[in-house]
Formats: structure tokens, C-alpha cells, sequence
């Protein structure tokens, strides 16, 4: 009946659970990385891209050995005091989880090599990209109320429609419109459906993710596979580096050399926080995301909110579909959005339904995956098999444990009756 | 002349006539009450008036011009302000934010201007005397704050005619008596007002004129100087209703329910029920009489599995409880009637027929092995319906069609109709009519003599001096007094607002002659 009951027993039990997984963690640390490393060895981690920048900072040079044994006695103090006493914020405990981890992993990794930081959260903020698009559409869709799980199929649909129009345009800002429009075009359809005709939102995004897998496949094999020049060859959005913010050490390669959209992505996280929280047209989105009759009574149209919502999401989904063609490979495979609209939706409920908090995870994410990517290339000596799990097993952990008491807006995925 | 007349209001729902051929006028400056039976269609005709449902026939006069009402931004647009029976706030949200909301006041066209919008709540709150704080969270605020935050709504939209949807139905006495003073002052500013309300007492006291709707019908008007109680209730329900409970003297047996030492948080953690002890016996109601919040809610939901214990003990006939789940204390033969019918006591979006079996509906003869039998079902849910008097056109429709008043009913037909022998009830009466609360006071006292335990919870003062042989006034999450059936409504209320017991002074406890009354 009431699922709130906040026990202190078991704030207790977390609080003990939380010291024994730092300490277990860190005893991994020690055990795994530390003791596997010889007292000379070191490591590298680059800070500059080869690019020359104008000022260039010097490498971090890190004694492999004792940097374990660091990142391993914090790791061990912190479980060890959360055990006596303890801390309230869960994000502390995560961060320091996290990074001390992460750390001492990299550093065990790289350790007699080089390996180029700058490079590695460069290509985090990249791949984060269409996690971070997936995940605005889901927040702008479900602050509204319309669950929408259909984000991988919407992203197919465009990313396929932009290649196609890239390539008989010759133009890419054509490309792109047609992708948002394209976006726009299948979510309209998945609101049609769920507000119109109330059809169960889950079985409307799902039959959308079928369709698009289904519908891509298809087209790619029958018509883009045999027709590869004139059909599936658009070419890519150029990156250019904006004037001196790119010029800044560390900051500017990670953030300010990108391509098109990764700064559209960027914009739109801002514009989307100032909508949401500072607009009328925020508020009556929120209003009908938690409360649908409360905003009818006050004249606000619940349906149209939806409709138009559930619409600026999917363009959200369209742009986030052409990251993958024209922004990034200029061609279509089958099935190449690879799950990303789903760990978009872990990050928008990680980032607890804001646009900040969604880029915010998606970075995570972003990261995770790149890392996978690095190992490989630094033959660590994991099968490539496990590291390609990398991100997935990221979004599990995150949905499982550590998401804590996000809480979903109120209406999120009813259809409203007057 | 008139500042609003309705004429020949007619609609009807699937199976229902909800308002026939309505005729109603009201003046300026004036307090209107709309008296009238759970599911009578008050609710209805209101919704009407404010555009959100659309009537089969009829006209809407405003200051003598007809109108097209279409939707609420008409009835808005044409100074009519609603304060609906279930609230229409956004939890989540600021006080600021939910008054704005619909109608958004900006800087320079784009960016919400929270500040002139919490200067303008100020305004109106210093006027009108409905003091809030613009930036507190809805959530977070008590009933009586949230009704002011719906009528601030209703008055930064600068409405000239309010509706009151049983504005009282979910508020202390004191909050009742702050209300009234508000709508004095909403008077004095030259604002009419349609009032709802099942309490006959407050109809008399605060209204001008009074209609009376039965089944969809009016059934007369009356000027409270010229009827009382007794006249409104037969209007109401056309028959001659009884006032006072009748019952006999209890014959307490055994004690069912043994509370020792009880220590429980509320949902936020804060301490609510500190050291309380209880029994109640089989055969004997005990009341639980307090100003709200002081711990009610919070026992209740402890006895009924719905919060974890701190410490303490809790016995069901000599059984400990205190780590039993929700069904295996309905299983020991528990029935709860909950404050919060909306949220604890129906699957609003369920048929009746399915919520009359929520508690059983796993068991024979609901289900066989995991078959639902649905044909039982439908029996008991018809059987109820007719027994329990429930308004509804069929046991096929969802629970949140029903009125207010039905929705109640609904759930005592369901904890009345099995076999119990501890029966909790928490506000068993609010929002339902005066015919209702006659019939649901009579099971229960014939529960009492069944030999049920009976622990009844209220804020009115008059039900529970009613219906309970003992009186137990709760104050700061403890016990601090039990009184005897027949004890004064002064002592009670001085025992309610912390007077220590052995400070009574014995001029409050003197009984008061004459059988006891309630209000309604
Ligand atoms: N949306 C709806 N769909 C179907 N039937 C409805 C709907 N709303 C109300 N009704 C029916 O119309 C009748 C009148 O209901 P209404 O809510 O107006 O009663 P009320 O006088 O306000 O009662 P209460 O005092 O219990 O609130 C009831 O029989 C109810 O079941
Ligand atoms: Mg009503």
C-alpha cells in the first residue's frame, strides 16, 4: 500500500553495506593493482593533444606503486570511518568510489606507458554526446508525462534519413534539419498514439524500437548496401575549433574542438535547463507532467503540452540519430545506435529527470565507454569481450544501486482522462 | 440583480442523471450553501459552471449576459474561481508556482517573474487574512494551508464569484472558524460565493440562502432563520433522519488491542507518537480525540503495518504485531477505514466491484487456486452496493467516477462486510451526507455489539463524543487522558489544547444534560 516507509534500521544496514564495499574495493586495489606492479615502474598521463596547443602543460608523472597504495588506503579510511560514523550524501561515497577506482585501474593500466588523458575525455564528451540527446528527449517527454522508450528506433529512423538526404544533397545542414524533422515525425506518431488513442506507453515506444530496427535494417540492406555512393556516402559535419577557448590547456581540446552537434548538444542542455525551471511554458510542462487534472483546472491544455513536448523530444532523438551518420561516420549500418537510446533513458533517470543532471550522467557513460576503447588499445590483458560490457555494466550498476530516490515525475505515463 | 443564474443545468453520464433541469441564481455579496446527498450532483453542476464539463442543456447568465462557457479559461476569464473538493495543487511544486500556474507573469515576455508573484500572494494574503509563505513547498503544508493556497489561486485570478467545494470537509475546527473569518472578509470585499458542505450546523450558521439538490434535482430552498437541523436533513434525504446515535451501554470483553509504550516517526522521520499506550476492548468503542497532528495519522498507519515501529509493543489478541505486514494483520481480522480514501483506501482507476474485494480477493470464495471467480466477484460487489446504499450506475465503473461521499462508502462496505474483530476507522465519515453518516454510526455501533473492538479516530469532536464509551484525547503523540463516554466537550477541549489533566478545573467536567447531539 505505502512503499515510503524510511526505516532506520535500514539506513543503517546501507550505511554499514557502503563501509564494507569501500573497503572490499579498496582491498581490490590493493591486492589486484598494487601488488602487481613493480617499485620503478610509472605513469604517464598526457595533457596535451598532439595538436600543439599554445600553451602546453607538462604530462602528469605518477609512481605507479605508491599511487596504488594511496588510492587504496583511501579507499579502505573512507570504508573504515563510514563504518564508525559515517557520511549522508550517497555521491560523496559514489565520487569517491568512482574516482579512487577508476584511478588506480588507469594508472595501474598504463603503467610504463603513456596514455593520452586530454585524448581519452575528448572522445568521453564525444560519446556522450548521443547518450546525452537520448536522455533530453526522454527528460523533456517524461516532464510532461509521456513515457517514451521508443528514443532507439526514433534515433535509427534519423540517422538513416540523414545519410540518404546527406548523400542526394550533397548538403549536411540539410541532413541534419531532415534528421530532427525526422525525429519529430516519429515521436509525433508515438504521441498520437498514446495521448489520442491512450495506447499503453511502454507496448507505443516498443512497437516504435521494433519498427525502427526493423524498417533500417531493411531499407540498408535492400537499397543502401547496392548503392553505397548514391545513397549511403554523405560524409561527416566538419569539427572546428572555437577561437581561443580551444586554446585553453586541458578545457579547450576536451570541450571546444568538437564537431556541430556536440555544441548543439551542449546549447540545447542550457536552453533546456532555462526552459524547464525559469519559463511559463517549463512550468506547465512540469504542472502536467505531475499533476494533469491540477493544470486543466487552471486552463492550462494538457493534450497539446504533450503533443508539442513529446515532439520537441523527438527532434532531441532526430539530432541524437544523426551524431550518428553525418556526425560521426557519414554512413548507415544496421543497428548502429547500439542501445545508446537506452542508456540515454538510465541517464535521464541518474540525472533525476533534469537536463543538467541527464549530461551530467551521460558523461559517466561517455566515459565508460571510451575507457572500454583505450583498454583495448592498450592490450591490458581483459578480453576485449568483457571491456565492450564496459558501459552497459555501468548503466546496471547505476540503475540498481546507486540511483538512490530519484523520483519520477508524478504522472509520468498516464494518460489523462477529463 | 443576479451576479450568476443558471437555468435548466441537465446533465447526464453513462447511466447517470448527475444534474436535471438546475435553476439557480445567486445575488451579490452573497453566501449560497448547496446542500445535498453523496453523488445529489453539487460537484457536477459546479464543474459545470466552471467549464469542465459541458452540460446537455442549459444556459449561464453572468450579470444578466448569457455566456458560452467552453473551458476553465472562460469561467476564469468571467471572474468565476474554483475550489475544488480534492485539491488541484502540484505537490512537488512552490506555493508561488502552483499560483501562477495557467497564468504566468513574466519579465520582459520570457523568464517567470517569481518575485512579483510572491509580492501579489503577499498582498492578497495581508487582506484577506490567509497567511502562507509564497516559497514553501505544497507538500510540505497541512490541509487548512493548502486550501489557502487554492483559494489565493482563485483570488490572484480576481475572481468576483467563488465556489467552495466542501472546504471544510478535511479541516480542524480551528481551521473552520480561520475559513470563516476569510470568507467575511472575501464578503466585505464585494465577492459572492457558492458554498458546499455536508455540515448542517455550519450551513446555518454561515450561509444566506440554501438550495437543496436530491438526485440531480433541486428540492427546495430554505433561509437558515427559518429551518433547523433536523428540517435541512429531511430535505436532504427525504425522509426523516435521527440525529442521535441510539445505542445501549457497551459490554467490553476481553481486550483485543494492547499498545505499549509506542514510539513511532512520521514519513519525514520526526518523532509522532512518543510512549503511547492503548487497549481496546471486544465490544467497546474507543475514540481518539485531538487537535490533527498530533500523532493520529501516525498510529494509525502503525497499527496498521503502514509505518515500522520504533519501539514498542503492539498486540492483537495476545499476538505481537509489530513487525506484521499490512495483509497479515488484515489476515489476524483487522479492517481499517483510512483518513486518506484516495490514496489508502481505492484503486481509483479499478471498477467497484474489484475494489470491494481488495482485501480477499485471493481467497476462496473470490478465487479458486489462482482463478478469480468473477462471477462471486460481481455478486458481492452488487450485494454491497445495494446494502451499503453506494450511488452508482453500475459496479462496472472505475472507483474514480464516484463522488466523494461514494468513494467512502465504497470502502466501509468492503472492511464492514468480512469477518473482523478489530475495526480502525480514521475520519469513517468525512465528506459523506447526513443520511450516510446516520446508517455508517449505526454499523458501527452494531460492530460494537457484535462483539468488534471499534477504535474510531476523528477531528470532529461530535462524532467521537457519539459514538465512543471511552475517549481517549491524544495530544503530542501521548495518550494523555481517558475519558468516559458522556464527558464535556469543554473538558475534552481543554484536554485537546494541553491542559494537564489534574489542571482541569472541575467546572469543565461537569456533564452536560440532555442526550448527546452531533453535529454534521
Ligand atoms: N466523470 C464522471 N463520469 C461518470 N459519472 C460521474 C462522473 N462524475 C460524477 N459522476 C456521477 O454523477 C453523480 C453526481 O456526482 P457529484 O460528484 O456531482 O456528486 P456530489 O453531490 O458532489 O456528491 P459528494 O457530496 O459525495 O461529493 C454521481 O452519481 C456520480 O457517480
Ligand atoms: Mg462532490
Amino acid at each position: 500500500m505505502m512503499n515510503t516507509k524510511k526505516n532506520p534500521e535500514i539506513d543503517m544496514r546501507t550505511r554499514i553495506a557502503w563501509g564494507v564495499v569501500l573497503i572490499v574495493v579498496g582491498l581490490l586495489v590493493l591486492f589486484l593493482f598494487a601488488f602487481s606492479t613493480e617499485a620503478g615502474q610509472v605513469t604517464k598521463f598526457g595533457l596535451n593533444e598532439a595538436k600543439g596547443e599554445a600553451i602546453t602543460i607538462p604530462d602528469l608523472l605518477l609512481p605507479t606503486q605508491p599511487t596504488n597504495y594511496v588510492l587504496a588506503l583511501i579507499l579502505i579510511a573512507f570504508g573504515a570511518f563510514q563504518l564508525a560514523r559515517g557520511v549522508k550524501s550517497t555521491s560523496t561515497l559514489v565520487a569517491v568510489l568512482a574516482f579512487s577506482f577508476v584511478m588506480a585501474f588507469l594508472v595501474w593500466a598504463a603503467r610504463d606507458k603513456s596514455f593520452s588523458l586530454v585524448g581519452m575525455l575528448s572522445s568521453s564528451v564525444v560519446r556522450a554526446t548521443p547518450i546525452a540527446l537520448a536522455a533530453l528527449c526522454g527528460v523533456i517527454s517524461e516532464r510532461a508525462g509521456v513515457t517514451n522508450i521508443g528514443i532507439e528506433g526514433t534515433m535509427l529512423f534519423a540517422a538513416q534519413v540523414s545519410v540518404i538526404v546527406g548523400t542526394t544533397t550533397h548538403n549536411l545542414w540539410i541532413a541534419l534539419l531532415a534528421a530532427i524533422l525526422t525525429g519529430a515525425a516519429v515521436a509525433s506518431l508515438h504521441a498520437f498514439l498514446v495521448i489520442k488513442f491512450k495506447v499503453d506507453q511502454i507496448i507505443s515506444g516498443t512497437a516504435v524500437n521494433i519498427l525502427g530496427a526493423g524498417v533500417t535494417s531493411f531499407v540498408s540492406s535492400r537499397f543502401l548496401e547496392k548503392n553505397i555512393d548514391t545513397l549511403n556516402n554523405s560524409g561527416t559535419l566538419p569539427a572546428f575549433a572555437i577561437p581561443l577557448l580551444s586554446k585553453i590547456p586541458v578545457l579547450g581540446p576536451v570541450l571546444f574542438d568538437n564537431t556541430p552537434i556536440v555544441y548543439l548538444t551542449i546549447l540545447l542542455v542550457a536552453v533546456l535547463h532555462v526552459v524547464l525551471f525559469y519559463t511559463p511554458w517549463g512550468l506547465r510542462t512540469r504542472a502536467v507532467g505531475e499533476h494533469p487534472k491540477a493544470a486543466d483546472t487552471l486552463g492550462v491544455n494538457v493534450y497539446l503540452m504533450r503533443y508539442i513536448n513529446v515532439m520537441i523530444g523527438g527532434m532531441f532523438a532526430g539530432l541524437g540519430g544523426a551524431y550518428f551518420t553525418v556526425g560521426s561516420v557519414g554512413r548507415f549500418d544496421e543497428v548502429m545506435t547500439a542501445g545508446k537510446g537506452f542508456i540515454g533513458l538510465a541517464a535521464m533517470i541518474f540525472g533525476k529527470w533534469t537536463p543538467i543532471g541527464a549530461y551530467t550522467s551521460s558523461l559517466i557513460f561517455g566515459f565508460a565507454d571510451s575507457l572500454q576503447v583505450k583498454l583495448q588499445i592498450l592490450k591490458v590483458g581483459i578480453p576485449p569481450e568483457f571491456l565492450l560490457m564496459a558501459p552497459y555494466i555501468v548503466t546496471m550498476i547505476v540503475l540498481t544501486g546507486v540511483v538512490g530516490k530519484a523520483v519520477a515525475p508524478a504522472a509520468d505515463g498516464q494518460p489523462y482522462e477529463k | 440583480m443576479p451576479v450568476l443564474e443558471l437555468r435548466g443545468i441537465t446533465k447526464t453520464f453513462p447511466g447517470v442523471k448527475a444534474n436535471q433541469d438546475i435553476d439557480l441564481t445567486l445575488e451579490k455579496g452573497e453566501i449560497h450553501a448547496l446542500l445535498g446527498e453523496n453523488g445529489a450532483g453539487k460537484t457536477t453542476l459546479m464543474n459545470i459552471l466552471y467549464g469542465l464539463y459541458k452540460p446537455d442543456k442549459g444556459e449561464i447568465l453572468i450579470n444578466d449576459q448569457k455566456v458560452d462557457i467552453e473551458g476553465p479559461n472562460d469561467a476564469i476569464a468571467r471572474g468565476i474561481g474554483m475550489v475544488h473538493q480534492h485539491f488541484m495543487l502540484v505537490p512537488v511544486m512552490t506555493v508561488t508556482e502552483n499560483v501562477m500556474l495557467g497564468n504566468e507573469t513574466t519579465k520582459s515576455g520570457v523568464l517567470l517573474d517569481r518575485e512579483k508573484v510572491t509580492q501579489r500572494i503577499r498582498e492578497i494574503s495581508d487582506r484577506y487574512g490567509l497567511e502562507v509563505d509564497p516559497n514553501a513547498y505544497i507538500k510540505d503544508l497541512p490541509v487548512g494551508i493548502q486550501q489557502r493556497v487554492e483559494i489565493i489561486k482563485v483570488l490572484y485570478r480576481q475572481a468576483d464569484i467563488l465556489i467552495l467545494d466542501e472546504p471544510t470537509a478535511v479541516l480542524t475546527p480551528q481551521e473552520v472558524d480561520g475559513l470563516f473569518k476569510i470568507i467575511h472578509s472575501l464578503i466585505d470585499s464585494g465577492k459572492s460565493l457558492i458554498f458546499i458542505t455536508h455540515k448542517l450546523k455550519e450551513v446555518l450558521h454561515i450561509a444566506n440562502r440554501i438550495t437543496v439538490l436530491r438526485l440531480g434535482q433541486v428540492v427546495g430552498s430554505a433561509i437558515p432563520g427559518e429551518v433547523d437541523e433536523q428540517k435541512l436533513a429531511e430535505m436532504m434525504v427525504g425522509r426523516e433522519v435521527n440525529l442521535v446515535v441510539e445505542k445501549k451501554v457497551a459490554q467490553p470483553k476481553e481486550a483485543v488491542l494492547k499498545v505499549k509504550d509506542l514510539h513511532v516517526n512520521d514519513e519525514r522521520g520526526n518523532p509522532a507518537v512518543n510512549g503511547l499506550n492503548l487497549d481496546v476492548h471486544a465490544g467497546e468503542v474507543v475514540g481518539v480525540a485531538g487537535v490533527q497532528g498530533n500523532g493520529q495519522t501516525e498510529l494509525v498507519y502503525a497499527l496498521t503495518g503502514l509505518l515500522p515501529l520504533k519501539s514498542g509493543t503492539i498486540h492483537l489478541n495476545g499476538k505481537d504485531i509489530h513487525k506484521a505486514t499490512p495483509r497479515q494483520i488484515i489476515e489476524q481480522g483487522v479492517a481499517h477505514v483510512p483518513e486518506d480514501r484516495q490514496k489508502h483506501g481505492l484503486v481509483l482507476s479499478f471498477p467497484l466491484l474489484d475494489n470491494m474485494v481488495l482485501c480477499t480477493y485471493y481467497k476462496p470464495p473470490f478465487a479458486k487456486g489462482v482463478n478469480m471467480q468473477d462471477r462471486v466477484i460481481a455478486e458481492n460487489g452488487s450485494m454491497l452496493v445495494k446494502q451499503f446504499d453506494v450511488r452508482t450506475p453500475s459496479i462496472f465503473v472505475a472507483a474514480s467516477t464516484l463522488s466523494g461521499g461514494n468513494q467512502q462508502k465504497v470502502i466501509v462496505a468492503r472492511e464492514f462486510s468480512r469477518p473482523i474483530k478489530l475495526l480502525i476507522a480514521s475520519q469513517p465519515t468525512r465528506g459523506l451526507d447526513v443520511g450516510s453518516i446516520e446508517y455508517i454510526h449505526s454499523r458501527i455501533i452494531e460492530k460494537r455489539d457484535e462483539g468488534t473492538a471499534v477504535l474510531v479516530v476523528s477531528s470532529e469532536l461530535d462524532e467521537i463524543i457519539a459514538l465512543s464509551d471511552r475517549i481517549a484525547v491524544m495530544y503530542r503523540g501521548k495518550i494523555v487522558d481517558i475519558l468516559p463516554a458522556g464527558a464535556t466537550k469543554e473538558h475534552l477541549g481543554l484536554l485537546m489544547a494541553g491542559v494537564k489533566p489534574e489542571d482541569i478545573p472541575d467546572s469543565a467536567k461537569k456533564k452536560s444534560a440532555g442526550p448527546v447531539e452531533k453535529v454534521f
